[in-house]
């Protein structure tokens, strides 16, 4: 069974491209469109991935990570933070929160690409 | 042999000599030989304090009194005691402020004040003048009772006489011209009356002399020596009570009073003054004072008790008057001339007295009462009349036949019916009436002006009422109920009895509560009063005198300009030209000063000029002069608490301390403020960076995501490939525009945009910017409805701004506006000196909270509702930026839910040229 990747960001380009690189991969890839979107996605169903912008209106990345890993539901669900901000002090704050990953904009398609690829293949530790 | 030419001629040729000695006195001061630059003539001027009262008053006194005579003797003795901290401290304040009497002394002390000039003259005038009287009194009844001679006849026997009958009349006007020959012959009282001073010293020989000439008299010619004289009078039973104290003769209580009355005398009595303070040559001679004065009151005193029971064992039967033994002894011995000599010795008792009195008190009306008040009057044009010592010498030589004449009337109201020691003592009770805000003012900076005017005030009043008034009971002239009953029948207004006060003597009750009164309303009043400037700079000048020493001391407290020309002729048109002259050329000197060549007077000679004034007028008048010449700058309060501050006021000093540091709190506090800003402003650009930063990845990303992809995957179909890198274009174009919109709105802020201002109809630009943006509104589907006149005023404008502008507000209401019935309306119409544009949509509106928000770069307002908005963040901003350089205005009106209007004014052309 294919691994489910969901792509949450708010600017329309980004997802374009982000899922056309996920989808190239066989991922199955759902998209949500902010903050509570990308919340009520995951409740649905719990995807194996999600690429969190942290910069999305109504519930930034941060509060949906946090959310996410107070809940055991998601204790399987990879978390790569995707941001414009690239100060370190974002990516500790993002790692702190709970994320696997921290890729700041503009990305490079092929690093996202290896780091999900990482991710879904190795087992997570607690 | 004694008839009445000889005694008169005898008189005159005394006085004759007096008043050669005082012209010699005069010749040799101004020759600069001064005579009377002597410890000993000073001393012997201060014994100007032995009038008839002594002379004849003593022993009257001591044949009821015994030693009841001594307390007037004991109380100058200890008051000498403290003279060299006391007097000199006066003397200096006086020489450093030209002081011209003790008026002028507490007028000047309390801020200059004119009022308080006046009422110690005012007091010193009427408290003096029972003192004169008994001068007056002692005078016509030795004369009389000269001419009687060999009979020794009472004046009270002779009967009442009319006024110009009576002698004292003729020795009043005879001691007017005597006093205006010897007192008014100068200008400047600071000068000194050298003449007058050194005539009062011989006759204080003279007096002495004859005194103890009759003193030897009784005791070796009369009788054996003092043994023989006191075992005799030891034998009259009466006698003997005359030696101890109390037991009736005299209460320990009055002699208590009586001591600190005197003490205050000594200093305060106008004409004390006028000898120890104004006429003192150097501070140094109160030193010799100090042990010579005693003794001259030992001397003059010690035949005193001899004199009085040898008249009282002579005159057993109690027809002579005890004040007249002095005399009466001698003629009836038959001794004919020590008689005489008697009389001169009472004659220069009262001379010296009268002379000097009146020379003060004149002085204080002539500077304190009446100048002021001329002055004053501007209808006189006083201040402009050039010369004004005739004037002064006018007042001051009418003041003096005014006073003796007043003394006169006192002595024909009240003189007859009361002892010489009784008639004094009420004018020592005046007198004592100064020294609370004299010694006050000397060692208290908190002495007001108000307090000195309360305390002094009623301290008079006080004394008026418990010593004055009872004195016309005694004349017939007040019913005798007021003293019995109190005035109305009020009983606790008693004038000897004050509020029940009983078991003192009157003259102790009254001094018990005018001091009490005084004391207490000048320490309370001035504790709760605020004094001004000058007060202030004046009681430091008073108090720490020994400090500001220098001579122009008091122009540190001044601050003005003043032209030295005009100063020198004020100060000429008071003490003359030629010794103006002398003075400020002397001054010049001392200072290495050029005067000719000097137009603006430092603050040193404008307080000299003001000093010189002084002497002549007083201060409070010299002061009113000077500044008519000056453009004065008052000293704040708070100056001359600083100036005072500069010399060890430790309370001051620690005051300032404490705003110094209070100060330095508030400039930290500043700091802190201006450092939290630059914070601010740090954290805003960094903000501003991060959200460029921000702003730029993001179209970024997505040009680098396709580009990858576009690489990665050559076998992709040519309308995915197309979709792909037509995203690239527009997010490129995205990123440019972006770029664009930053360094544009920099340039804004940092005033460094081109402006190509142009004279513009903003209805062309309106409709150029709607065909621009149409093709937005086509695709939304929004209805658009424009209200523009066909010709509006024109406005001064850069057309690419205004229109970026339009553009950008219309983009805007596309932009927000609901996907369903979107309606967007545009007006422009004059308005008021302006043009007015309005956009309104009806899209979802914006919080109140956030109408100011929108125009901040980018601080894009977004919701639930709207998502993210589109855009940089940056239109509004640049808007705004664009608006407030052409000097308009732009804002937004809104509400959640009800759409919102953008709208901005530019001033017209017109409007603009016309400012």
């Amino acid at each position: 069974m294919a691994k489910s990747v969901l792509i949450a960001d708010d600017e329309p380009n980004i997802i374009l491209s982000l899922r056309f690189i996920m989808e190239q991969a066989g991922y199955d890839v759902r998209v949500a469109r902010d903050g509570i979107d990308a919340l009520n996605q995951c409740e649905e169903q719990a995807p194996d991935l999600v690429l969190l912008d942290v910069m999305m209106p109504n519930k930034t990345g941060y509060d949906v990570c946090e959310t996410m890993r107070a809940n055991p539901a998601f204790d399987n669900t990879r978390i790569i933070m995707v941001t414009a901000k690239g100060r370190d002090a974002e990516r500790e704050k993002g790692l702190a929160m709970g994320a696997d990953e921290y890729v700041t904009k503009p990305f490079s398609t092929r690093d996202v690409m290896s780091q999900v690829r990482t991710l879904l293949e190795a087992p997570r530790q607690p | 042999m004694l008839q009445g030419w000889v005694i008169l001629l005898v008189a005159l040729i005394y006085v004759i000599m007096l008043f050669l000695i005082a012209s010699w006195g005069d010749r040799r001061a101004d020759a600069g030989r001064s005579i009377i630059n002597s410890p000993y003539v000073y001393t012997l001027s201060i014994a100007v304090y032995c009038t008839t009262w002594t002379f004849y008053g003593s022993v009257g006194r001591a044949a009821t009194s015994g030693i009841g005579f001594l307390p007037i003797y004991i109380g100058p003795t200890l008051m000498v005691l403290i003279w060299w901290f006391v007097l000199r401290k006066i003397i200096r304040i006086c020489r450093l402020q030209r002081i011209t009497s003790i008026a002028d002394f507490v007028s000047s002390r309390y801020g200059k004040d004119p009022v308080l000039g006046g009422l110690v003259t005012v007091i010193a005038v009427l408290g003096i003048m029972p003192y004169i009287s008994l001068q007056l009194k002692a005078v016509s009844t030795s004369f009389t009772v000269l001419l009687q001679y060999p009979e020794i006849a009472m004046p009270s026997d002779l009967g009442r006489v009319s006024v110009l009958g009576d002698t004292a009349f003729y020795v009043a006007l005879l001691l007017a011209a005597f006093a205006i020959l010897f007192g008014t012959r100068h200008i400047d009282a600071t000068e000194h009356h050298e003449g007058m001073v050194a005539a009062v010293a011989f006759e204080s020989i003279v007096k002495l002399v004859a005194f103890l000439a009759i003193g030897v008299f009784v005791t070796y010619g009369i009788y054996d020596g003092f043994g023989d004289l006191f075992t005799r009078a030891a034998e009259y039973p009466d006698l003997a009570r005359l030696f101890t104290l109390g037991e009736g003769v005299i209460e320990y209580g009055e002699w208590f009073s009586l001591t600190v009355l005197s003490m205050l005398a000594i200093m305060f009595l106008p004409r004390q003054f006028q000898v120890a303070v104004i006429e003192n040559k150097s501070e140094d001679h109160v030193r010799t004072a100090m042990w010579m004065f005693p003794l001259y009151l030992l001397a003059i005193n010690i035949f005193v008790l001899p004199i009085a029971l040898g008249g009282l064992m002579q005159f057993p039967d109690g027809q002579v008057d005890a004040d007249t033994f002095v005399l009466a002894l001698p003629m009836a011995g038959k001794q004919e001339a020590l008689a005489l000599l008697v009389f001169l010795g009472g004659l220069s008792a009262a001379t010296a007295m009268v002379i000097v009195a009146t020379v003060a008190l004149s002085t204080m009306i002539s500077n304190d009462l009446v100048m002021p008040v001329l002055l004053r009057i501007k209808r006189l044009g006083l201040s402009e009349r050039a010369d004004l010592g005739f004037l002064l010498l006018s007042i001051r030589r009418g003041s003096i036949v005014i006073i003796l004449l007043l003394g006169y009337t006192y002595f024909r109201l009240i003189g007859e019916s009361y002892a010489l020691v009784t008639i004094g003592l009420v004018s020592f009770a005046a007198a004592a009436q100064f020294a609370p805000i004299i010694l006050g003012g000397v060692y208290w900076q908190g002495g007001t002006r108000r307090g000195a005017l309360a305390g002094l005030s009623a301290g008079f009043l006080v004394w008026a009422y418990t010593l004055v008034f009872p004195s016309f009971v005694q004349s017939g002239w007040l019913d005798g109920a007021y003293l019995t009953a109190g005035p109305l029948g009020l009983v606790l207004l008693k004038p000897y009895e004050l509020l029940g006060l009983t078991g003192l003597d009157p003259m102790t009750h009254s001094l018990f509560w005018s001091l009490l009164v005084n004391i207490g309303l000048y320490v309370g009043v001035s504790m709760l009063d605020r004094p001004e400037a000058l007060e202030r700079s004046q009681a430091a000048l008073f108090v720490d005198v020994f400090k500001y020493s220098e001579e122009d001391g008091g122009s540190r407290f001044w601050r003005g300009t003043a032209n030295v020309a005009a100063l020198r002729t004020l100060v000429a048109r008071f003490v003359g030209q030629a010794r103006a002259d002398r003075q400020f050329n002397a001054y010049a000197r001392s200072r290495g000063l050029d005067l000719a060549n000097m137009e603006t007077a430092s603050p040193g000679l404008v307080t000299f000029a003001e000093k010189l004034l002084a002497g002549s007028i007083g201060a409070a008048s010299a002061r009113v002069m000077v500044s008519s010449v000056v453009t004065e700058e008052p000293l704040g309060i708070g100056e001359v608490m600083e100036i005072l501050d500069e010399t060890s006021q430790v309370i001051e000093y620690s005051h300032q301390l404490e705003q110094k540091s209070h100060e330095l709190e508030k400039a930290t506090a500043e700091l802190r403020k201006a450092n939290t800003q630059l914070k601010e402003l740090d954290r805003l650009k960094d903000d501003f960076i991060t959200t460029v930063t921000h702003e730029l990845r993001t179209p970024l990303t997505s040009i680098r995501s396709f580009s990858e992809i576009l690489h990665d995957n050559p076998e992709l179909d040519d309308e995915q490939r197309h979709n792909f890198l037509g995203i690239v274009v527009k997010e490129t174009e995205r990123l440019s525009r972006l770029i664009n919109q930053v360094l544009d709105l920099a340039r804004l802020e940092a005033g460094e945009t081109d402006w190509q201002l142009e004279s513009l109809d903003l209805s062309a630009v309106l409709r150029d910017s709607l065909d621009t943006t149409s093709q937005l509104f086509k695709d939304r589907g929004i209805a658009l409805t424009v209200e523009c006149p066909d010709q509006v005023p024109h406005i001064s404008a850069d057309r690419d701004r205004i229109m970026q502008v339009i553009i950008n507000l219309l983009s805007n209401a596309v932009k927000f506006s609901p996907r369903e019935e979107a309606r967007v309306t545009v007006a422009l119409r004059p308005d008021g000196h302006g043009l007015r544009l309005d956009v309104k949509d009806n899209g979802p509106g914006i919080a109140a909270k956030d109408h100011g928000a929108v125009f901040e770069k980018f601080r894009q307002v977004g919701s639930t509702l709207t998502g993210k908005p589109g855009g940089s963040g940056l239109g509004l901003a640049i808007c705004r930026q664009t608006i407030d350089q052409l000097g308009g205005r732009i804002w937004v009106e809104s509400s959640p839910g009800a759409g919102a209007t953008f709208s901005f004014i530019l001033p017209l052309a017109d409007a603009k040229a016309a400012e």
